[in-house]
């Protein structure tokens, strides 16, 4: 099975908007899945440039879907639904 | 410090005042302020957090008026918030006291109180009742009941039960603060006073409605820029553990939202550890029997207000902001100081200082950062001008400041025993008292004070979580020379 790509933003707005929880989360996340999934930091992919969108970050991308205002919580559930 | 209640109000403090920023940098400040609330919260929006729509932008208001750097004491609620607006461009001087209550957002917390809760089990022993030495627990026949006009929330009963029956409530903000500053008035609504208030900003972390804010100073701060003059950032070193990129790539981030140098405090940290090593030495040749360090803000203020006692036993030696703003007023005379603070209690410090004009605490800088759209891990790397040493670069951590003037330390090896009070609490106020009224400190004799718990790298302003700070603070140190090399 091909694992599942977590990319968690680095960038400067999502690290302002609540990164230090994301830091934590990779370890989390890491412990949880095991190599079912690979975890990638990524650079700021902008997706927090367009108007008031910088409001809904940190983001994190569970392979192409964008989670916003990301917490472990949230990005446990899209995993969970792309294991079934 | 991330639990999860504490990040949404981070968070929303940090969306206002980006939203507060990028209304500055509009070509309309005044009304693009006066519709954040309802930018934040439009028209049918889902209402998160408050009872309607309504009253989260009230709220929201509120917060735009801190982060305008306005007390919320003085609202009259009528004022529009282009009207605040017009009134932070226009202001000189930020206001002096660093805190203020968002009365509509506090809860009005129940006043703390011992209570029996179900869970008593009406047993035979009934040590609750004779733990208590007023006479304020009795026996209903089903459970122990406690009179609160007797009981002195001393919590000797909730010791004594052996099924935790007993629980105590609190206050948030009035169980956070060290020196009682804050505490619910007849209103019901917490309300800080300011003759007792350290500016420690334990108040501020520990409020779940966010209801106690800073006031910001980033409109004066750009403004500043924006008016051209010449404006130079002074970091505090905990800020290497607080932006995701080097400390080397600060100097040209800084640069892009306007500042025209930048400074590393650990340079005037390299001062302070001089000083304060010669003037330990002094006192211990005059038999003083301790000396505590002088390099917190709060510590200080504390001193001032609450412990003069303690006065004669703290060091002379300035902080590490005090000597860089200096240098850097000397090599730049017409320049604008903006510290970058990790605390809000180095506020109240600038405005006794005449060198250090501003204060921006590492929130406000990271809103500047989301507002002007840099992305710091892309900015060019540049080395300082001035090379700090590891111990300066090692100063925000607990017992970094202790280690430093040990490592500068050219007496005796066995004649410096360091000893820290890592947080200021209601214990370790009363630990200090202590120390100062019985002239004696049986844990050592030079003691580290940081109000923060971990140090400068756990401010209340901080970004990231303080392990991750503080692994980026010691690799950032660890690539600088040692004073100890110096003193082999």
């Amino acid at each position: 099975m091909e694992k599942i790509k977590v990319k968690i933003c680095q960038g400067t707005t999502c690290f302002v908007m609540g990164g230090d929880t994301i830091k934590a989360m990779a370890d989390a996340l890491a412990e949880k899945y095991g190599d079912k999934i690979e975890i990638v930091p990524v650079r700021c992919l902008e997706t927090c440039h367009e108007s008031d969108s910088f409001s809904k970050a940190p983001y994190v991308f569970v392979d192409e879907e964008v989670v916003s205002a990301a917490d472990l919580e949230k990005v446990i559930n899209v995993i969970e639904s792309k294991l079934k | 410090m991330s639990n999860t209640s504490e990040l949404d109000t981070r968070r929303l403090k940090r969306e206002v005042l980006v939203r507060i920023i990028k209304a500055f940098m509009s070509d309309n400040f005044e009304e693009n302020t006066r519709l954040i609330p309802y930018d934040m919260r439009p028209k049918g929006s889902e209402v998160p957090y408050r009872c309607c729509v309504y009253k989260e932008r009230a709220v929201l208001r509120s917060r735009v008026i801190a982060g305008l750097g306005f007390s919320m004491e003085e609202d009259d609620e009528r004022t529009l918030l282009s009207d605040f607006a017009k009134q932070a461009l226009a202001r000189k001087t930020p206001e002096p006291e660093p805190l203020t209550v968002l009365q509509n957002a506090c809860k009005g917390c129940p006043s703390s109180k011992v209570f029996v809760t179900e869970l008593c089990q009406n047993c035979v022993a009934k040590p609750c009742l004779k733990a208590c030495n007023f006479g304020a627990i009795s026996n209903n026949g089903k459970r122990s009941v406690i009179d609160s006009e007797k009981c002195k929330k001393c919590g000797l009963c909730m010791a004594a039960c052996p099924y935790h029956a007993i629980v105590k409530t609190v206050v948030p903000c009035e169980e956070a603060c060290p020196v009682g500053a804050i505490a619910k008035g007849e209103d019901g609504l917490a309300h800080i006073d300011k003759d007792k208030c350290i500016s420690c900003g334990k108040c501020v972390s520990a409020c779940p409605f966010g209801a106690t804010h800073a006031k910001s100073q980033v409109i004066d701060v750009l403004s500043k820029i924006k008016q051209g003059k010449e404006v130079i950032a002074m970091f505090a070193p905990a800020l290497v553990g607080h932006l995701p990129c080097s400390a080397e790539q600060f100097i040209e981030a800084f640069k892009k939202i306007g500042f025209s140098d930048v400074y590393e405090v650990a340079q005037g940290a390299d001062t302070t550890i001089q000083v304060e090593a010669h003037d330990f030495a002094e006192r211990l040749e005059q038999g003083a029997p301790f000396m505590t360090t002088s390099c917190c803000a709060a510590y200080n203020e504390l001193v001032k207000k609450h412990l003069p006692e303690i006065k004669p036993y703290v060091s002379d030696a300035h902080t590490p902001l005090y000597y860089t703003a200096e240098i850097v007023k000397k090599e730049h005379p017409n320049a604008e100081t903006v510290f970058i603070s990790p605390c809000f209690a180095k506020r109240k410090e600038a405005q006794d200082n005449p060198n250090v004009d501003n204060v921006l605490n590492f929130e406000e800088l990271g809103a500047i950062l989301i507002a002007f759209g840099i992305e710091v891990d892309t900015c060019e790397s540049k080395e300082y001008a001035f090379k700090s040493s590891k111990e300066a670069r090692d100063f925000p951590l607990s017992g970094g400041v202790a280690k430093a003037v040990q490592a500068a330390w050219k007496g005796n090896p066995d004649d410096l025993k360091p000893t820290v009070i890592n947080g200021l609490t209601k214990a370790t106020v009363r630990d200090l008292k202590m120390y100062a009224k019985t002239g004696k400190c049986p844990l050592g004799n030079l003691i580290e004070v940081m109000s923060c718990e971990g140090g400068c790298i756990a401010g209340n302003a901080g970004l990231n979580t303080v392990k991750m700070a503080l692994k980026k603070v010691t690799d950032y140190s660890a690539q600088s020379y040692s004073l100890k090399d110096d003193n082999k």
